[in-house]
Formats: C-alpha cells, sequence, structure tokens
C-alpha cells in the first residue's frame, strides 16, 4: 500500500514537473519567436541576459540588491493576500514609503545609525498609511480594495512628485541640486545602508533584510495564531467571522502590514542606493515598477514566502539583464514581455493539474458507486 | 482671490473646449465600461479592460497602417480586445486561474508587448474625418460635443442601447445576470456558469477593443504605450460607481470625464495650479466618487467569486 503511495506521488511531482518545464519552454519559445519576427536573434539575447544578470564581474551583487525591494514587496503582498485581500497598489505604498523615509530622515537628522532606523521605520509607516488609506475605504465606505489601492498608485505618485516640488517638504534646497527642480537631498553618507563586498561584488545589507523578512512571515503565518487567524479569514471570512475573527480588524491590519513593507521596500532602496536606485536620493519615478514586479513576484510564488526567494532573484535577474540587451540590437523592453509570458505560463499548470485531479476524483467516484 | 476663483470656474464651465473634450473623454469610457459592465453582471470582475484597450488600439494603430482603411482598422482593433479577452476568458473560467492575477498580468504584458512592437513597427495613423450632424451640431455648448464629433464617436449610440438591450431583453443577458447573482442556481438550472462568464468577458474584449480603435481614430489620432494611461480602470470604477446600471455606469462616466476635462481646459484656459496635484484630479475625484457610493448600491452577488460547480 504504502510502496504503491509513494509511486504515484513520484508520478504525480513528475507531472508537476513536466507541466511546469513544458509551460515555461512554451513562454521562452514565443518570445524568442518575437525577437526572430522583428528581425532580431534570439541567441545573443539569452547570453546578454545571462551577462547583465550573471557573469559579468559584479552583476550577481547587482541582481541580489535588485531582489531584495522585490522580495520585500511579495512578503507583503503575501501577507495581505492570505488574508483575501487583493492589495495590487504596491507600486505606490513603496513610492510613498520612500518619501516619508526621505521627509523624516531630514527632518529627524539624529546620528547616523540611529537615523537610519529611522529612515526604515518612517518608510514602513509610509507605506502602511497610504495602504491604510485603502482600508479604510474598504472597512468603511465597501469600495473593493483592488480598484481603491490602484488608484491610489496615480494619485500617490502625483502627491509625492508634489512634495518634491516644494522646499518645505521634499525639495532639496536650491545650492544642493543644481538645476534640476524636482530632486530631495541626498542622503548623507552615514545614513546609508552599508554594502560589504563579497567576491567583487556588492551585496548590500538590504538583502539581509528581505531573507530575514521572508523566513520570518513564512513562521508566522504557519505557525502563530494571528497567521492562522488570517488565513482562515481568507479562506472562508463568514466561518472566520463566526469564530470571532473581526473582518476589520484582521484585514485592515492585513492590508496595512503588506503596505508596510512595500513601503519598507522603498525606504530601503534609498537608503541602499545604487542599483539603478538612484543616488541616495528620491525623484520622480523613483519606485521604477519594483512595486510591480514584486507583485508579479508573489502571484508566482503562488504566496509562499519562501518560494518568493528565487522568484524574486529570477525576475530580478530579468531587470539587470535587460539593461544589457540593448546592445544586441533588440529592444530592452523584451525583457517586460519575456516576464509577463512567464507569469502566465506559470499559472497554467496548477490550474490544469486541479482540473485534472477533480476529473479523477470524479472518476473514481463513479467506479466506487 | 475667491472671485478669480469662481471667474475661473465660469470660464471653464462655459467653454466650449471643456464640453468637446469631456465628450471625447466620457466617450472612450463608456466604450470600456459597457463591456466591463456586462462582465460585472456575470459575475467576473476583469481588470484587464485597461490592457484590452491598449490591445485594441494597438492593433488598431497596425491594422491601419497595414491596409490604410479605418473599417479595417476597427476589425482588427476589436480583434485585439478579443485575444486580450480570450486569455481572461480562458485561463480564469476555464483553467480557474485566479482572475486578478491573470488580468494584471495581462495588463503588464500588453504594456510591454505594444511598447516593444510599437518601437519595432512605429506604425503611422491619423485623426478620422468631422462629422457634423444637421441642426443638431448647432445647440450651443454641447452641441458640437455630441453631435459634431469624428465619426468613430457616433459608433457609441449604437453601441449603447444594443448593451442595454441584450442584458435587460434576451434570453442571453437573463442568464448573464443569474450566473452573476446566484451561479449555484443557475448551474443547477442549466446554465453553464463559466461558459457565461466567458462570454461577457468576450463581449468586454470586443467593446474595449473598439474604444482602443476610437481612441486612435475619434481622439488622439497616433499610438504610444501610454495612450489609455489607468483609464481602463477609471472605467471598471464607473461601473462601480453607477450601481451596476446602464444608467449609472455612463453618469460615472461623465463625471470621471468631466474631472478628467477639466483638468484639461484649467490649463487650456491659462490658469495656474499645481499640475501634480491636477494631473491626480481625476482618480481623486474617481475615488471619492466611490467612496460616497460604493456602499449604497448593491453589487452582483456573485461578484468577483470564481465558480467550480461542488465547491463552496
Amino acid at each position: 500500500m504504502t510502496e504503491m503511495t509513494t509511486s504515484r506521488q513520484g508520478a504525480r511531482i513528475g507531472e508537476w514537473l513536466a507541466f511546469y518545464g513544458l509551460s515555461v519552454l512554451v513562454a521562452l519559445l514565443l518570445s524568442a519567436l518575437l525577437v526572430e519576427a522583428t528581425g532580431g536573434d534570439w541567441r545573443p539575447v539569452v547570453s546578454a541576459l545571462l551577462d547583465g544578470s550573471l557573469r559579468r564581474p559584479g552583476r550577481w551583487g547587482e541582481t541580489l540588491g535588485t531582489a531584495a525591494p522585490m522580495l520585500l514587496v511579495a512578503v507583503g503582498t503575501i501577507i495581505s493576500g492570505k488574508a483575501g485581500l487583493v492589495n495590487i497598489g504596491q507600486e505606490g505604498q513603496l513610492f510613498v514609503g520612500a518619501a516619508f523615509a526621505t521627509y523624516f530622515g531630514f527632518l529627524v537628522g539624529g546620528p547616523g545609525p540611529f537615523n537610519l532606523v529611522i529612515i526604515v521605520i518612517f518608510g514602513a509607516v509610509g507605506g502602511a498609511l497610504w495602504a491604510g488609506v485603502a482600508a479604510l475605504l474598504k472597512f468603511w465606505r465597501n469600495v473593493p480594495e483592488v480598484l481603491s489601492t490602484l488608484l491610489l498608485v496615480a494619485v500617490g505618485g502625483q502627491v509625492v512628485a508634489y512634495g518634491l516640488s516644494q522646499s518645505w517638504l521634499l525639495l532639496a534646497p536650491l545650492g544642493d541640486r543644481g538645476n534640476r527642480n524636482q530632486v530631495s537631498q541626498q542622503l548623507p553618507k552615514n545614513n546609508r545602508l552599508p554594502s560589504p563586498e563579497v567576491f567583487g561584488n556588492r551585496i548590500p545589507l538590504a538583502v539581509v533584510i528581505g531573507l530575514v523578512s521572508a523566513v520570518a512571515v513564512s513562521a508566522v503565518l504557519a505557525r502563530t495564531v494571528w497567521g492562522f487567524r488570517l488565513r482562515m479569514l481568507g479562506r472562508n471570512s463568514r466561518a472566520a467571522q463566526r469564530s470571532g475573527v473581526s473582518q476589520t480588524g484582521y484585514g485592515a491590519s492585513a492590508l496595512m502590514i503588506s503596505g508596510a513593507f512595500a513601503g519598507l521596500a522603498g525606504a530601503v532602496m534609498l537608503a541602499g542606493g545604487g542599483f539603478a536606485f538612484g543616488n541616495y536620493q528620491l525623484v520622480p519615478g523613483f519606485a521604477t515598477n519594483i512595486g510591480w514586479t514584486g507583485l508579479l513576484v508573489a502571484l508566482v510564488a503562488r504566496e509562499k514566502a519562501l518560494v518568493a526567494i528565487p522568484v524574486a532573484f529570477v525576475f530580478a535577474g530579468l531587470r539587470t539583464g535587460s539593461s544589457f540587451v540593448g546592445s544586441t540590437g533588440v529592444e530592452g523592453r523584451i525583457t517586460d514581455v519575456i516576464q509577463g509570458f512567464l507569469v502566465l505560463a506559470l499559472l497554467v499548470p496548477p490550474a490544469v493539474m486541479f482540473i485534472r485531479d477533480r476529473r479523477r476524483a470524479q472518476a473514481a467516484a463513479a467506479e466506487r458507486v | 482671490m475667491m472671485s478669480g476663483f469662481f471667474g475661473a470656474i465660469i470660464d471653464i464651465v462655459s467653454s466650449e473646449s471643456t464640453y468637446i473634450n469631456g465628450a471625447l473623454f466620457a466617450a472612450f469610457l463608456v466604450f470600456a465600461a459597457s463591456g466591463e459592465f456586462v462582465a460585472e453582471r456575470a459575475g467576473t470582475l476583469n481588470i484587464s479592460v485597461e490592457g484590452m484597450l491598449l490591445g485594441g488600439a494597438f492593433t488598431s494603430a497596425i491594422g491601419y497602417h497595414l491596409t490604410d482603411s479605418m473599417l479595417i482598422a476597427l476589425v482588427t482593433g476589436v480583434a485585439g480586445g478579443l485575444i486580450v479577452a480570450g486569455v481572461q476568458a480562458e485561463m480564469s473560467h476555464r483553467l480557474t486561474a485566479d482572475q486578478f492575477v491573470v488580468g494584471l498580468t495581462l495588463n503588464i504584458l500588453v504594456f510591454g508587448l505594444a511598447g516593444f512592437l510599437d518601437n519595432e513597427i512605429e506604425p503611422e495613423t491619423q485623426l478620422a474625418s468631422r462629422w457634423e450632424i444637421p441642426l443638431l451640431h448647432d445647440i450651443p455648448l454641447f452641441g458640437t460635443a455630441l453631435f459634431g464629433q469624428r465619426w468613430p464617436f457616433y459608433f457609441l449610440f449604437l453601441l449603447l442601447p444594443a448593451t442595454w438591450w441584450i442584458v435587460f431583453r434576451t434570453r442571453w443577458g437573463l442568464e448573464l445576470r443569474s450566473v452573476g447573482e446566484n451561479p449555484q442556481s443557475a448551474d443547477v438550472s442549466g446554465i453553464d456558469v463559466n461558459k457565461r462568464r466567458r462570454q461577457s468577458i468576450y463581449y468586454a474584449g470586443f467593446t474595449s477593443g473598439m474604444g482602443g480603435w476610437f481612441l486612435i481614430f475619434g481622439q488622439i489620432g497616433l499610438f504610444e504605450d501610454s495612450v489609455v494611461g489607468g483609464r481602463g480602470f477609471i472605467a471598471i470604477a464607473a461601473v462601480i460607481f453607477g450601481g451596476w446600471t446602464v444608467r449609472g455606469t455612463v453618469a460615472g462616466c461623465v463625471i470621471f470625464a468631466g474631472a478628467l476635462s477639466f483638468r484639461l481646459s484649467v490649463q487650456g484656459l491659462g490658469y495656474q495650479v499645481n499640475s501634480e496635484l491636477l494631473q491626480s484630479l481625476p482618480f481623486i475625484v474617481t475615488l471619492g466618487g466611490m467612496a460616497i457610493f460604493a456602499h449604497r448600491v448593491r453589487a452582483p452577488a456573485a461578484l468577483a467569486q470564481p465558480f467550480v460547480r461542488g465547491l463552496k
């Protein structure tokens, strides 16, 4: 009996792998076809992607540094997702978080490491407040959070841009900004996240923050009462409410914590600098799609915080690799397309397996009758 | 200061261009929202409307680029919308993948694809000619806005009644609404729930593809990857704002379009208002509108709940 189940399990795992392999292959084939159809060649694109993300000196450190904020965003998304809430406004929450971090970083202006903590904390607070607006609209006025979080991305971008144009908010004093008119002051050297060098690669501390968060959130969701209640709310909100889980309380806090992680990602990008996140200062468009990509990471990882770690690395690799693709004569935006195809492809196998399992169960039930 | 403010408001309200722009913005939203309305009555919430609009706009621009015919562009535009709708419908209501995940990914994918191919092909397009309906377009203030537009605009006058009639006067529409209210009972009475939902999303793809075509040939005249710029989401908000009725949806579109047009007029008439805050005005109005009205109306009972027979 046990032998049979293990062989069945083996077959099942094989099936899963075959399905995933096949759909990823189809996604990559489609991308390659697209490159060929527009007169390019796919081989140099692949090699440029690998060069840009891993092979060239210093590049895998760059990829790790890019993956860190994505992972933070993804971890937050997983928390709200487990509670059955669809938060898709991380891009805005990240930007607002970064703005809070900048503002309070300069307002407090304490000694180095202390101020760094202030920056990180207020980044999280900013993101949480921005998600809190959506939570308020949801639980007080019944506005679907799918839409409110999304619309708040547009509003957040403009509000921060406004802040960047006002010297009493975020705009740097005249001497520090040259002829630019929408830029914050640069964080002083002792307020930046250190990036120790390992094998010629700068590894930012943000990576550690991201990994610790992923592990911690995974444990909290799986092992604590709070996590259990959150998952119960997500699976069956009515049953959860009957057993005393406040939908408003747990839902709103899940949404705000998810925003806090996005804001934390923003603060880390600000204080970490480098890695195409600018120069330790806030500018319009600072978020550069990290929020959106982090959201995709969470979705592809199927709301498992530990799975999000490798997924974030792959997506960060596509991003760092894309800057090298331009030299092959193919538009760098092809990586956006590859990413989209990949995500869609990764959605198919679990859905197909679900339907197959149901069919098999039904057939087995019919046999028994 | 105050008189200046009111003077500005009066200037804007009495300027004909406010109405013309407003009608154009509203028309674009109505194209998208009428399809999304049908989809939401069937119990789906597809945020891929944004992608359908962009896909439709892009494929119609390509269609015109290749054939120089705006009618063929309409066909290719609708086809573009339908392709995006097809992925959304088949993946979320046949394969039971999460509809928000699919929708969001589609938006990002279409944005990437359109941007990538736009840079490779650079389609050339132009605006359609203006049709002025005799007598009616002479009405002061909003005559030109409603009856003196470019000809793609007038498809709206066909689409809107057709949408109402299909949803409220046909058997298909009745089944569609039952699927959105109580899929379990609909299923028991022999309606293929997920099939109706897929069809409703195809309808949204159809109207959004048309909306994309309208955007290119009736309003802007050229394609960029930023032409839609989040207005698909405003169209979804309009449906919610309108309480899932045709009338309300159109009203929502008009109000949100008013905010979009107001923004243009303020700048056009030379008033100095902070441009960032003005940019976010339509989104703030949309959020505010939903905050006021969203809890007063009754949503389709099964909105955004996936249906799998035997579960739940």
